[in-house]
């Protein structure tokens, strides 16, 4: 048997969305990352909370890219597809590089397996013309044969199934079980019957394939090359940004509240700040996205860093109460994990169509700052400084991540909070008792934040426009105008780096610009065209607004530019918005589904040869 | 004990029309405030939109004047972010019935600790004359010209719906009733419900006018007090028994009625049944029932909360983000 050393592989698990294939998906990878290799995944799972049970609407897959160096995207293509029944196998086929090898459970796929998959004949690998690398094992058989003396009912355990792959793709990459065997434990303390069948299971899936050798030329090993020393973890982008509001909430010495309401995929944000009671968070599940949102600012008045999340239709229901964090000039941030749309959309599906939304969809001039997270990880440190900017300029900010982000997961090396920059709001100066007034300003523009249960701070905040002097309600002309600008004015005041050129930044042909969770994308096809000889660089935006200082600079700078973004050109318009004769080329898709890095290549290189 | 006056409480001109039921209202919270004796910078006050909800304006304390239908959403996260302070909330029959209805029932479902004021004139004053969600079927009004063909909500109904602890009604022109049940709602540990029945003289004049004045409350209303019998009419010559499902006015001396036979109020009963059946009395053949309808104990979302905290604080063994982190599995790279 030859083990071949690999730079990077990308495993891909789909099966029926009862079949466990995100466990199994997600335990590779955190025995992937543990050993040290650098981790991309991608959970694409279908909105039905159970679709029928064998058919091609209820397959649910898990996409993991694991390598020795950084990966940056979760990978187009796999090179080991596991496929737990015929639906999923004629569904997932098309994610299988020509090399791959596939991974399949013969006991479902028998005849009536194959109907439900609408498979013509009896053969399925020769109707779909496959010319892989195929192990066809009798799974579910193997897994009833091995915890036949369990004492478990068949149904409990066929749900091991999961495990006798995981155990057979742990085999083919040379992964020590112990990690799995401790996951496992940890899962099912309350359990330990269960964790110690599906430990049994996952060797057993481990020794079938070491026996068998499983009809494949070779085993892979993926060394580590990660050179930055120091713990790391594995941390989806939910959870980043869950773990990046905590960091801020400590780092300003507040309250953390959240009020939230439950909506796919924003949910796990809600799910993690819950558990962190003994951290003194503060999560209220609210009757509705309205109430989630004004519940937050009402939290915000009373001195919590508040915070409201979502994703969806969500982000249209909080927009009203959003636009009363503006006028009454308080902090909150808003975090919208965007999904497709528009309405209902495609509820498990990334795109970023909300851009212009959260930049201009409320009545009046109402000016917020926009973030957008360019990674699983880049969403702790996007939702610390979104938390830094709101409660340093006393204003709502909204943080934009993507189902993408949101679910992916990534290695993350742990940071050290005192690393990062202090968090200061500008609370009322005691001195300023007696004579303060609501919308008194610091030199950054930004009003004073006098938190209730002071003595000589009272004070009445509302939707209604205040005057800029007094704090009373006023319809004058020209305060109006006053406080309008000044609005503005604290937005366009807040400091933000610089947006980085990578790539041939010097003299690149093209430049290619996106925002938010495409980078890893992005980054991958420049990596790719680079290879390949061409001049090509890449601007990558995080601070959508206000933009970086450098951006126009930037844009203007190469001979061609091309804006590609999972909308139909909002972020492009944007930028045309704000730089002065810039006219960029367009790369735009909205399939609810990553770029993919080949047709990026592709499009981009017609670019260039235009 | 008390250091403060009722003028401690007041700022600014209110601009309410003359003779408004606000007018009324606010002298009465002015002066419940400062019995009640809570510092004004211990204190928000809440509206959402509608001219009731101006009253923030009109608070020498903290609060907020905010956006149509939410304030009882806005209050939760007000109080729940920060218990210390005494939270209430003021809406009007259309902001705090109508945009406004879920809020209203969640808040009363999850029992915050919010004093929650309804002023209910059955009018939309502010956009000058439409029919509200309290506004009797058949109501002309600049957007019913033929009647509304809907039936209205009985806030009380509403609040007993939502599994509320707390209900009590007073009319606007009745300080003392007023600031009555402002004290025991500010008393009462929960989401507590006080209905301000209010005229609007421009749009919906005489909307309550049996109970409007004193002699009309004399005659029409009865005020009802935990363990007292339900007696009521100009000499208390009149009471209520129960009857059946229901209750039925009975006049004392009459086929041989005595005082003993009287129905005694219990607020603190946990059963509301007669409780609801005291607040969607009304006239004629009924009197309207002021005070204290309801008023039980039960544990609030605030104090759940901050219980929670303690009890996982004390279990946890992580306190700060640093441990937090050591609590994933975790690898060194080295």
């Amino acid at each position: 048997m030859i083990v071949k050393e690999l730079d990077q592989v990308v495993v891909r698990f789909s099966g029926d969305s009862g079949d466990g294939m995100q466990l199994a998906g997600n335990l590779f990878s955190t025995i992937s990352a543990t050993v040290g290799n650098d981790i991309s995944t991608f959970p694409d799972y279908p909105a039905d909370i159970r679709a029928p049970q064998g058919s091609l609407t209820g397959v649910s897959g898990f996409q993991v890219h694991i390598g020795a160096g950084k990966v940056f995207t979760p990978g187009d293509q796999c090179d080991v597809l596991v496929a737990m029944n015929a639906a999923a196998l004629k569904t997932q086929y098309k994610f299988a590089k020509s090399t791959a090898c596939i991974i399949i459970d013969t006991d479902c796929f028998q005849k009536s397996d194959l109907e439900k998959a609408a498979f013509k004949t009896d053969n399925p690998i020769e109707e779909m013309g496959i010319k892989n690398d195929v192990i066809a094992a009798p799974i579910s058989q193997m897994v009833k044969d091995c915890l036949a003396d369990s004492g478990m009912d068949n149904k409990s355990m066929l749900k091991c199934r999961n495990m006798f792959a995981l155990g057979l793709v742990c085999w083919l990459f040379n992964r020590d079980l112990t990690i799995a065997e401790n996951f496992l434990r940890e899962k099912f303390a309350k359990k330990p019957a269960i964790a110690e069948a599906n430990i049994k299971v996952i060797h057993a899936g481990y020794d079938y394939g070491h026996n068998t050798h499983s009809s494949v030329a070779h085993t892979y090993r993926i060394e580590s090359k990660t050179t930055v020393p120091g713990k790391y973890m594995d941390i989806t982008g939910n959870k980043a940004t869950a773990y990046g509001f905590i960091a801020a909430a400590e780092k300003a010495g507040l309250k953390l509240y959240l009020g939230s309401y439950p909506i796919t995929p924003a949910t796990d944000v809600l799910h993690e700040l819950s558990k962190h009671k003994s951290l003194g968070v503060v999560t209220v599940q609210c009757e509705d996205e309205i109430a989630g949102c004004a519940s937050a600012v009402g939290a915000s008045y009373a001195g919590a860093l508040a915070v409201t999340s979502t994703s969806g239709p969500g982000i249209c229901l909080k927009s009203e109460a959003m636009n009363l964090a503006v006028i009454m000039e308080l902090p909150l941030v808003v975090l919208d994990v965007q999904r497709g749309g528009p309405a209902t959309g495609l509820p498990t599906k990334s795109e970023q169509t909300d851009l212009l939304q959260v930049l201009f969809g409320r009545n009046g001039e109402s000016p917020m700052p926009v973030l957008a997270a360019t990674s699983p990880t880049d969403c702790f440190e996007a939702a610390f400084e979104a938390s830094k900017i709101a409660l340093e300029h006393m204003t709502p900010v909204v943080l934009l991540t993507d189902a993408f982000v949101a679910n992916g997961s990534a290695a993350w090396k742990l940071p050290k909070l005192a690393d990062y920059p202090t968090i200061n709001p500008p609370y009322v100066p005691a001195e300023l008792k007696g004579s303060w007034t609501p919308y008194q300003r610091n030199e950054d523009g930004v009003r004073y934040w006098a938190i209730p249960g002071q003595e000589g701070f009272t004070h009445i905040l509302g939707g209604l426009e205040k005057d800029n002097a007094t704090g009373a309600i006023s319809t004058n002309p020209e305060n109006h105008h006053l406080m309008t600008q000044l609005r503005q004015q604290k937005i366009d005041k807040i400091q933000v780096p610089d947006v980085v050129v990578e790539g041939d930044k010097d003299d690149a042909e093209l430049l290619i610009v996106g925002f938010g969770g495409t980078y890893g994308h992005l980054h991958a096809a420049m990596d790719e065209m680079r290879a390949e000889g061409k001049k090509v660089a890449l601007a990558h935006f995080k601070f959508i607004n206000p933009l970086p200082a450098n951006t126009a600079e930037v844009m203007k700078k190469y001979p061609k530019v091309v804006v590609a973004e999972q909308n139909m050109g909002q972020f492009a318009g944007y930028l045309r918005m704000k730089v002065d004769g810039f006219v960029p080329y367009q790369y735009n898709e909205v399939k609810g589904q990553p770029f993919v890095v080949n047709e990026l290549v592709t499009a981009f290189t017609e670019i260039l040869n235009k | 004990m008390c250091e403060f006056t009722a003028k401690d409480y007041k700022k600014g001109q209110p601009r309410w029309c003359p003779g408004c039921g606000d007018h009324f209202f606010l002298a009465s919270l002015h002066k419940a405030m400062a019995e009640i004796g809570v510092a004004p910078w211990d204190i928000a006050v809440i509206s959402g939109i509608g001219c009731s909800s101006r009253l923030p304006h009109y608070m020498n304390t903290y609060g907020m004047n905010t956006i149509h239908g939410r304030s009882a959403a806005i209050a939760t996260g007000c109080k729940v972010a920060n218990p210390n302070l005494t939270v209430w909330q003021v809406s009007g029959d259309g902001d705090g019935l109508a945009i406004g209805g879920n809020h209203f029932i969640h808040a009363n479902r999850r029992n915050i600790n919010l004093n929650m004021i309804l002023l209910n004139n059955r009018i939309y004053g502010l956009t000058k004359g439409q029919y509200s969600p309290t506004s009797p079927r058949g109501f002309v009004s600049k957007s019913s010209p033929y009647g509304t063909v809907e039936d209205p909500f009985c806030p009380a109904e509403l609040c007993f719906g939502a599994r509320g602890h707390f209900f009590a009604r007073a009319v606007a022109t009745d300080a003392a009733g007023t600031v009555e049940i402002l004290k025991e709602a500010y008393k009462h540990k929960g989401a507590s419900v006080c209905e301000i029945l209010q005229n609007c003289v421009i749009f919906n004049h005489g909307t309550h006018e049996s109970v409007y004045t004193k002699e009309g409350r004399a005659k029409n209303a009865i005020y009802l007090e935990h363990g007292k019998p339900m007696l009521f009419g100009e000499n208390k010559e009149f009471g209520l028994v129960q009857e059946g499902f229901g209750l039925k006015v009975v006049k004392l001396g009459e086929n041989g009625i005595t005082e003993k036979d009287i129905l005694i109020h219990d607020a603190h009963c946990e059963d509301n049944t007669l409780q609801l059946k005291l607040a969607l009395m009304q006239g004629p053949d009924f009197p309207i029932a002021l005070g204290v309808i309801r008023d039980v104990d039960a544990p609030t979302y605030d104090d759940g909360v901050y219980a929670q905290i303690e009890e996982v604080s004390e279990k946890k063994k992580y306190h700060n983000f640093e441990e937090l982190l050591m609590t994933n599995d975790t690898w060194e790279v080295k």
